[in-house]
């Protein structure tokens, strides 16, 4: 019962989030790369100020799956960085999202590599 | 009976807002449900991988998810999805613009074009955290 709790909230909190992407898209025409940075940047606003915490504790993957998790772990990283000099402050964040930033390009270049481009779709 | 022309106002009216409707309600649903699958990823992961850290395994989960979102966009399962705010969505957002010019070769077509709109996110994202990480520095020295 608890875990059937715990997957209703992510789905709550994760369908939320994009819900409200949506009506970003539907209401505003903003671009996706606009969107995905407002985002982005929600999630580190999120993080400095301390309060994805919470979200994070009532919703689990429900936040830190969309981009706002994203955002939240590179101000995370430069955060947990800052207590040990100026440097480590600078690169937190990167460090803390290599290995999805890794993944993403290495993925992205395969798989793009590898698939036939089809005919562009309007 | 109704005249065409009011039968067309009608539709004007109605056609758009139970489209709209229907892309917010898509949008819950779809984004829920990858949100879901992440964290049955994680707890996967948690039972079967204990050695790993906590930390370890949220960056796991996270790549995993971003293979995810890639492999089905190069299926050209991903748009059925229509939604770009989870990761997955922006392993979409790298993949897509990369396969559309990936027949102008391989340096000017996929190494560019992956960042489309994925650079834009990668820039003010790196560009922020180092603000961020400086700020906090300051706060820790000075306070």
């Amino acid at each position: 019962m608890d875990i059937f709790l715990r997957y209703l909230q992510v789905f709550a909190v994760g369908g939320l989030v994009c819900f409200i992407g949506q009506i970003l898209i539907n209401k505003t025409k903003m671009t996706s790369a606009r969107i995905l940075v407002l985002f982005l940047t929600l999630g580190v606003v999120l993080e400095a100020v301390g309060v994805f915490r919470y979200i994070k504790e009532f919703g689990s993957s429900g936040i830190t799956v969309p981009i706002i998790g994203f955002g939240a772990n590179l101000a995370k990283g430069a955060i947990d960085g800052s207590k040990y000099g100026i440097i480590p402050a600078i690169i937190g964040g990167m460090q803390k999202v290599a290995g999805g930033l890794t993944a993403a390009i290495v993925f992205g270049f395969i798989f793009s590599v590898v698939s036939k481009s089809k005919t562009k779709r309007m | 009976m109704i005249d065409k022309t009011a039968y067309s106002e009608y539709v004007n009216k109605t056609v758009p807002k139970t489209q709209e409707l229907k892309t917010l309600l898509t949008a819950f649903i779809t984004g829920g449900i990858i949100c879901m699958i992440g964290e049955g990823i994680l707890d996967l992961y948690t039972a079967t991988l204990p050695m790993l850290a906590q930390e370890e395994i949220a960056t796991l989960t996270t790549i995993t998810l971003i293979f995810i979102g890639g492999f089905l966009t190069a299926l050209g399962l991903y748009d059925k999805l229509g939604t770009i705010i989870p990761i997955t969505g922006f392993a979409n957002s790298i993949v897509s613009p990369a396969i559309e010019f990936n027949r102008e070769g391989v340096f000017q077509g996929v190494m560019s074009k992956m960042f489309d709109i994925a650079g834009p996110v990668i820039v003010s994202g790196v560009t922020l955290s180092a603000i961020v990480g400086i700020i906090f520095y300051l706060i820790e020295v000075f306070a």
